[in-house]
């Protein structure tokens, strides 16, 4: 890892009781990155995300965002300094229309003016023009998962974290998915959680490996995917 | 929420009914009938207020009779004590609003979840109603204003033009100003919900997990829509005393809170247009059931808000707001939806 961390993970751990979900975690990602979480069910790839966006606060460790100490920042705060969320289940506004879901986002910091031209900016980009003034409640689930991610994007963010945003997609959504991850990249950094090999082969070039709360291996997607460890750990096999 | 009264058009229409009214029902209607509508009106500002932070910012308050009390109380305290209605006034809206933003402080920021918030406005409002029935006796007073206890504060003075408290208001001026000041919290509140606040707080009502990720606190924009519906409340507490130049106790009553979440119900929650006729209708039928003796008035009451809650569920507003949808082209209603915040 070259260059200045964007976002810095020191010795993170978070612990449920007497169960260490995330242990002693390093992790950190540059500027313009695009780097995939993967693990099997279990190995706390989730938790890592949810301490990363401010929804649970590590026991011990620190994490950095450009510098600023992040560690106990809450999930608002941490938006605002730019880190664009999607969660692994769609949070969107379901009683608002699709438009209406982006403006939102938009308006934080920017004029009205201004959060309409990027309305309008996302709306095509992602191909929702069509059904801009449709309520989202009523979207189908693959349409749902593209109008949060428009509202990340709108939300104009330098790093953004997607959670299993292939979940759910059919085949023709999931390829268009990673052709837009791989889009946004070109401007921004992303972390993407997957369990979905098929689709961290069509996006990935840097992985890490999670595994009963710590780091299996992190390297590229090829030396991953060939890796014993890795194979074993999908298969069900004890870790090494 | 069907987009129509949504657009400019439709809030033109609203204003215009409301001048209509102001001007036609003094013409039409004699003194009594004048001194009665005051108070509907006086109720629709209050149901405007439970309307708006319940179906705009999804704040479900059993108690929203704690501030309609304390701006009844903060007028007659006010009034007596500097001897002119412009600061009671004022006080009226501004004691109840900074209470609900000390008592949203703590619900909000101490993330109390949705059905305790209703169990502790509740409370509040039992709390307010007991404390000001335990104050009879002279040594309870604020200035020269006596409490009064559970016979409440009799002969509060009356509203008068500002700076001259000789000058008190008409029954006809007073309703004059209570049509006014119903328009101007309407009018308000539409802008408000219109204005990048109103938007993100009905955002926050649809999904405060999303919001926060977008970077907006929501305990914030609660906290402000929870007070500004306090005040609102407070100004129609004033109003109240005002009419009846008497405040009670009773204001603080649990029927009077569950009466607004009624007005609120039966007009149509996430709308502002309905909780006004949900207060007009519920309070005109309780006059007229309250002038024959044939049947318990209660009863009567209850059957129809029964059949309401069976009938129309969602509300009388949306309910008809719907069946006009049906009938005007659906290419008219796409131009509009886009406003679906902004409810009539």
């Amino acid at each position: 890892m070259s260059g200045t961390a964007l976002l810095q993970a020191s010795g993170v751990s978070k612990r449920f009781g007497g169960v260490t979900a995330v242990d002693t975690v390093d992790f950190s990602l540059a500027e313009g990155e695009l780097r995939c979480l993967i693990g099997p069910n279990g190995a706390g790839k989730s938790t890592f995300f949810k301490l990363l966006t401010g929804q649970l606060a590590p026991s011990t460790g620190t994490i950095k965002f450009r510098g600023h100490d992040v560690t106990h920042a809450k999930t608002h705060e941490i938006a605002r300094l730019g880190v664009g969320i999607k969660t692994q289940i769609p949070n969107v506004f379901n009683g608002l229309i699709v438009r209406e879901n982006l403006y939102v986002s938009a308006i934080r910091i920017n004029k009205p003016a201004r959060a309409r031209a990027i309305v309008d900016e996302v709306l095509a980009r992602l191909a929702l023009t069509d059904i801009a003034d449709r309520l989202v409640g009523v979207l189908a689930h693959g349409q749902r998962q593209w109008v949060e991610i428009g509202a990340v994007l709108a939300q104009e963010p330098d790093l953004i974290l997607l959670d299993e945003p292939a979940a759910g997609m059919t085949h023709e959504e999931v390829a268009r998915t990673a052709q837009l991850i791989r889009e946004i990249n070109r401007t921004k950094a992303l972390i993407v959680v997957e369990h979905d090999m098929q689709f961290i082969r069509m996006i990935a070039k840097q992985v890490t490996v999670f595994n009963q709360g710590r780091i299996l291996v992190e390297d590229n997607v090829e030396h991953v995917l060939a890796n014993q460890a890795v194979r074993d750990v999908y298969l069900g096999k004890r870790a090494a | 929420m069907s987009p129509l009264f949504t657009g400019r058009a439709g809030f033109a229409l609203v204003i215009a009914a409301g001048v209509i009214v102001t001007i036609a029902l003094p013409l039409i209607d004699g003194m009594f009938g004048l001194v009665q509508a005051t108070v509907f009106i006086a109720m629709a500002v209050l149901a405007l207020s439970l309307g708006f932070i319940w179906g705009f910012g999804g704040i479900m308050c059993f108690g929203q009779s704690a501030f309609f009390g304390l701006g009844g109380y903060a007028y007659a305290i006010a009034a007596i004590d500097f001897g002119g209605s412009s600061w009671a006034v004022l006080l009226a809206i501004a004691v109840p609003a900074a209470f609900a933003a000390m008592l949203g402080y703590f619900m909000f920021y101490g993330r109390i979840s949705d059905a305790y918030m209703g169990v502790i406005t509740l409370t509040v409002a039992v709390i307010l109603y007991n404390v000001m029935n335990s104050t009879s006796g002279s040594q309870y007073h604020i200035g020269a204003a006596e409490l009064g206890g559970f016979n409440g504060m009799p002969s509060v003075p009356p509203i008068n033009l500002p700076g001259d408290p000789s000058a008190a208001l008409s029954p006809l001026q007073f309703f004059i100003l209570s049509m006014i000041l119903l328009m101007a919290v309407y009018t308000g509140l539409r802008l408000l919900l219109a204005s990048r606040f109103g938007r993100v707080l009905v955002a926050i009502r649809e999904n405060e997990t999303r919001a926060m990720l977008l970077g907006y606190d929501p305990r914030f924009y609660k906290l402000v829509a929870f007070a500004i519906g306090g005040g609102i409340a407070g100004l129609s507490g004033c109003l109240f005393t005002n009419w009846g130049g008497f405040i009670s106790p009773t204001a603080f009553s649990l029927a009077q809170s569950a009466q607004i979440i009624i007005f609120v119900l039966l007009g149509g929650i996430g709308t502002l247009l309905g909780p006004i006729m949900g207060a007009v209708a519920i309070e005109y039928l309780i006059t007229l059931t309250g002038t024959q003796h044939r049947f318990d008035a209660n009863l009567i009451l209850g059957v129809i808000l029964l059949g309401f809650v069976l009938l129309v569920p969602q509300g009388v507003v949306p309910a008809i707001a719907a069946q006009l949808a049906r009938v005007i082209p659906a290419r008219r209603r796409a131009g509009a939806s886009s406003q679906t915040v902004t409810a009539p």
